[in-house]
């Protein structure tokens, strides 16, 4: 069959073209938007960012979340991902109701966990009935940094936790059986299995799911507004209220430099950590 | 049943409760209206099973428009992101071609990047072309969130179909684009809905560039996000609940290629 | 170093039945192989000896103790399957010495194995490469090194060489056989290739839908199948079956007169091999008609019917050769001679390789000697 030498590129045209307009070019306009303050290189932006009183709070506060909620959900997902090797009957249901929350806008995940964690929310009303608390409890405010951490790290692990499962139990299923089988005939214990076999082959998988759910988790903005509010500033929130409400899209730029800088270095260095050795490719 | 089974499967259960429980604990607040949400302790059921919250909810100015203007941004974004995500990954599944690579990184690049955070930019780009607040500029963001989805997992959708059965095609007197619609098409096109349902709810989700790029015409999750200090609760819980139903729907609806929507080979 | 006793094992998947009331004993030392077609539950019955799958009913054995309930790890055996199964993330060294770490044997240990494996089954220059850079034979290597680095009691085989290519698998074939030899292991060996199994085994169990047809060494089998499925299955081309009548204790055969064995029924099988029919004249044996003449080199394959028709001149004869005729058959003759399509021979068996089968039941009836 001749085929144009051309096809292959005319059809790739039109994505290229699209993302090259509307990805790239607004990338190096943050760039530039970043470094430039009354139309002259600077880094006048930055000095401004670092200055503000809620710049340390939101780089604390967003690292404590990523460096908390990130491994957590990689050993539960690792985890369910095991569970699902064993589930027989009803595994696709099974399946199915873990990822859920891979439909759900983050906006959604943190209303879902507002009305529970409310003060006449549901959480309270279960202490209550067990007889932990007396009244109401306020979890989410200014004065209870601790609790609101854990609340909105609880949340992200509710929300995002089906995106490492499904890369990982994707993964799974591309083992084959029969590495599991051979390391069981020659005397591995299940948890031998698990360490030598299983993890080490499934290391593409969980590399790109670390990837993906890390560039997401500093991306953290809804569920930490609709929590935590004013009260739990995160480098994503401050972008969108210099934006927005400050009007100062140079300061907002420099957020985003930070963002993208941030996960294009934990990128790098899973890409550096978890890669497989040319040795071990065919 | 083994006590070992019997635990496993309490685990198992558990972990689905953990999923389900906080979804219906929104639609209790969001179907049970103001009554419910401030009442103290709260009831486990619903004692009045009212759509009326709901119907409130939607009649709020603002609310009922937002949904549509998500729709809109959402179909715009399915669009878009098949139409040009579509052929692209037709092109890397059977052509080897230089810079096959190259265009593949670059899409796999911008998944593993925080895009929304280009919406500040486009500002200032959607002003001077009239697109800000409007969502056709929210629909062309999304698709920018979108596309690298679609052309991964169309990607493995055709690669999974034998190049035979094109090649058969052709023995048998087909053009190219012809054996493409009859052959290739047919069983391509469950895959590919399922990336098109996918795209829509990526849109339909997202907040933050939603948030930047709209003002008056906000979609609905830029409205909830707006209105989070000044609503009652219930309001924002019928939101919220609101907001879940669909993608819930549509995750149901894709289940079987869950797999695949990451660009994945497997089941 | 263990023998092998089957006890009833049964294994049903759901409403089908894999293995159906298995009894089967296998010797301390001995190589047995399991053969069968696909499907025949030969792969099944590894599995479940090696604890990968659970039997139904039955008890499997090893050494004298009850290993049934027993997972893999604590029974004794080691294993090499058909698709190698050699962890890609490891080295070949690390892959040879897989087992004996994981029982936590010591270090000097483990090396010294490891040699001495590699020694045998000449991988020693592969030892710090990983399996990707491995053909598919060396890996193959790899496999037979681990398992036999642990120095089992059993050894289990799952088609190791299907995955080779044919030169390759017979000079695998032969290697394996004085490896093995060797280390004197037990081992249960599972083909669907009969001449591999032929050449391999002490003893041949030839498995067919769930049921072992026969235990026999490979030459027994060879010569005395106890079943036309045995006969036509074992040995290349397969055994020519041949649909009779017999009459007053005689078989008619052509010119020939056969005396099948006591108690025979009135229609049985008369089994006789392509190469045990040797030329013979018109009247002392039958008609074949050749169709296809195939010349292999060291000796011409040639393949037709039984002939129609039947000696000249004798009405009876001739209507009871009608009745036989038709029968479609092979027959190896000499290299140098290419019978022509369309041709007549003349052929007679030779007694002693004659097997008679029941027409109905397929199986062997009593030869009388």
């Amino acid at each position: 069959m001749r085929r144009s030498v051309l096809t292959p590129y005319l059809l790739i045209a039109p994505a290229t073209i699209f993302l090259a307009v509307l990805f790239v070019v607004p990338l190096l306009q943050t760039v530039a938007l970043a470094f430039h303050t009354g139309g002259s290189f600077s880094f006048g932006n930055f000095t401004r960012m670092a200055d503000d009183l809620n710049f340390n709070d939101a780089v604390a506060n967003t690292f404590e979340v990523v460096l908390l909620a990130v491994p957590l959900q990689l050993a539960l997902a690792l985890g369910m991902a095991m569970m699902l090797r064993h589930v027989r009957r009803g595994r696709d249901i099974v399946l199915w109701v873990w990822s859920i929350p891979l439909g759900i806008s983050d906006l959604a995940a943190g209303l879902v966990w507002l009305a529970i964690l409310t003060d006449r929310g549901y959480l309270n009303t279960l202490l209550f009935h067990l007889g932990i608390i007396a009244g109401p409890q306020s979890w989410l405010t200014y004065e209870t940094p601790v609790a609101l951490l854990v609340a909105i790290v609880m949340a992200e692990m509710w929300r995002a936790t089906a995106i490492v499962l499904v890369i990982l139990a994707a993964g799974v299923q591309l083992v084959p059986k029969e590495y599991n089988e051979a390391a069981e005939v020659f005397g591995a214990t299940p948890w031998q299995r698990f360490i030598r076999v299983t993890l080490p082959l499934l290391r593409p998988s969980i590399q790109t799911a670390l990837i993906l759910r890390t560039v997401l988790a500093f991306e953290m903005f809804a569920t930490v507004m609709t929590l935590g509010g004013r009260n739990f500033p995160v480098l994503m929130s401050e972008a969108f209220n210099w934006q927005y409400v400050q009007q100062d899209y140079g300061v907002a730029a420099a957020y985003a430099v930070v963002v993208m800088a941030v996960s294009l270095g934990a990128t790098l260095i899973y890409l550096r950590v978890l890669r497989t050795p040319a040795a071990q490719l065919s | 049943m083994t006590p070992r089974r019997g635990m496993f499967l309490a685990g198992v259960a558990t972990l689905c409760a953990w999923t389900l429980v906080p979804i219906y604990l929104i639609a209790l607040g969001a179907i049970g209206g103001e009554a419910v949400v401030n009442a103290w302790p709260k009831p486990a059921l619903p004692f009045a099973f009212s759509v009326t919250a709901l119907r409130e909810f939607l009649h709020i100015s603002g609310v009922w428009t937002s949904a549509l203007y998500s729709v809109a941004a959402a179909l715009l974004c399915m669009v878009v992101s098949i139409v040009l995500g579509a052929p692209a990954g037709y092109a890397l599944a059977r052509y080897r071609f230089r810079g096959a690579t190259l265009f593949r990184l670059f899409v796999l690049l911008t998944r593993a990047f925080p895009v929304a955070i280009l919406a500040l930019p486009l500002t200032v780009g959607f002003i001077r072309l009239g697109l800000y607040d409007t969502p056709i500029g929210v629909g062309l963001m999304h698709s920018v969130l979108a596309m690298p989805f679609a052309v991964l997992i169309s990607a493995s959708l055709f690669q999974a179909i034998p190049r035979e059965l094109e090649e058969a095609a052709w023995v048998f007197g087909c053009s190219g684009p012809m054996a493409f619609l009859r052959v290739v098409l047919p069983l391509a096109l469950p895959g590919i809905a399922a990336a098109a349902i996918f795209a829509f709810v990526i849109s339909w989700n997202e907040v933050f560039a939603a948030s930047v790029l709209t003002v008056r015409h906000k979609t609905l999750t830029a409205y909830l996000l707006s209105v989070l200090s000044e609503s009652p609760l219930h309001v924002q819980f019928a939101g919220g609940f609101l907001l879940i139903l669909p993608s819930v729907l549509f995750i149901f609806l894709v289940r079987r290629r869950l797999f695949s929507l990451w660009g994945i080979a497997g089941r | 170093m263990a023998d092998i006793v089957i006890d009833g094992v049964r294994k049903d998947f759901g409403a089908i039945t894999a293995l159906a009331q298995l009894e089967l004993r296998v010797a301390d030392g001995e190589f047995l192989a399991l053969l069968g077609p696909s499907g025949c539950g030969k792969t099944t019955l590894l599995r479940i000896i090696a604890g990968l799958e659970t039997q139904t009913t039955g008890r499997v054995l090893i050494g004298g103790r009850d290993v049934s309930t027993l997972p893999p790890r604590k029974r004794g055996l080691a294993m090499v399957f058909q698709n190698y199964a050699v962890f890609p993330h490891m080295t070949v060294r690390a892959n040879v010495g897989f087992g004996l770490r994981m029982t936590g044997a010591d270090a000097t240990r483990i090396e010294r194995q490891v040699a001495r494996v590699a020694a045998l089954l000449h991988i020693e220059p592969y030892l710090d490469r990983y399996p990707a850079q491995l053909s598919g034979g060396q890996r193959q290597r790899v496999a037979v090194a681990r398992a036999l680095a642990v120095e089992p009691a059993v050894l289990l085989m799952d088609e190791p060489l299907s995955n080779l290519d044919a030169l390759l698998r017979l000079e695998m074939r032969a290697e394996l056989k004085s490896v093995l030899r060797e280390a004197g292991t037990t081992t249960i060996y599972v083909t669907h290739d009969q001449t591999e199994a032929m050449g391999l085994a002490d003893r041949i169990a030839v498995l067919y839908a769930g049921r072992i047809e026969q235990i026999d060494p490979p030459a027994d089998l060879y010569r005395h199948p106890r079943s036309m499925f045995v006969g036509g299955f074992v040995g290349s081309p397969p055994m020519n079956f041949l649909r009779l009548a017999h009459t007053d204790g005689v078989v008619r055969l052509g010119g020939l007169r056969l005396t099948p064995p006591a108690g025979a029924p009135e229609t049985l099988v008369l089994g006789i091999r392509a190469e045990d029919l040797d030329a013979a004249r018109a009247e002392d044996g039958f008609a074949f008609e050749v169709r296809v003449s195939e010349p292999m080199g060291s000796h011409t394959l040639v393949t037709g019917q039984l002939g129609v028709t039947g000696q000249l001149g004798v009405t009876g004869q001739l209507a009871m050769a009608g009745q036989t005729g038709g029968q479609p058959m092979r027959v190896i003759v000499a290299a140098n001679t290419r019978p022509t399509p369309g041709s007549v021979l003349h052929l007679a068996p030779r007694l002693d390789h004659i097997s008679w089968m029941n027409a109905d039941t397929g199986t062997a009836l009593e030869t009388v000697v």
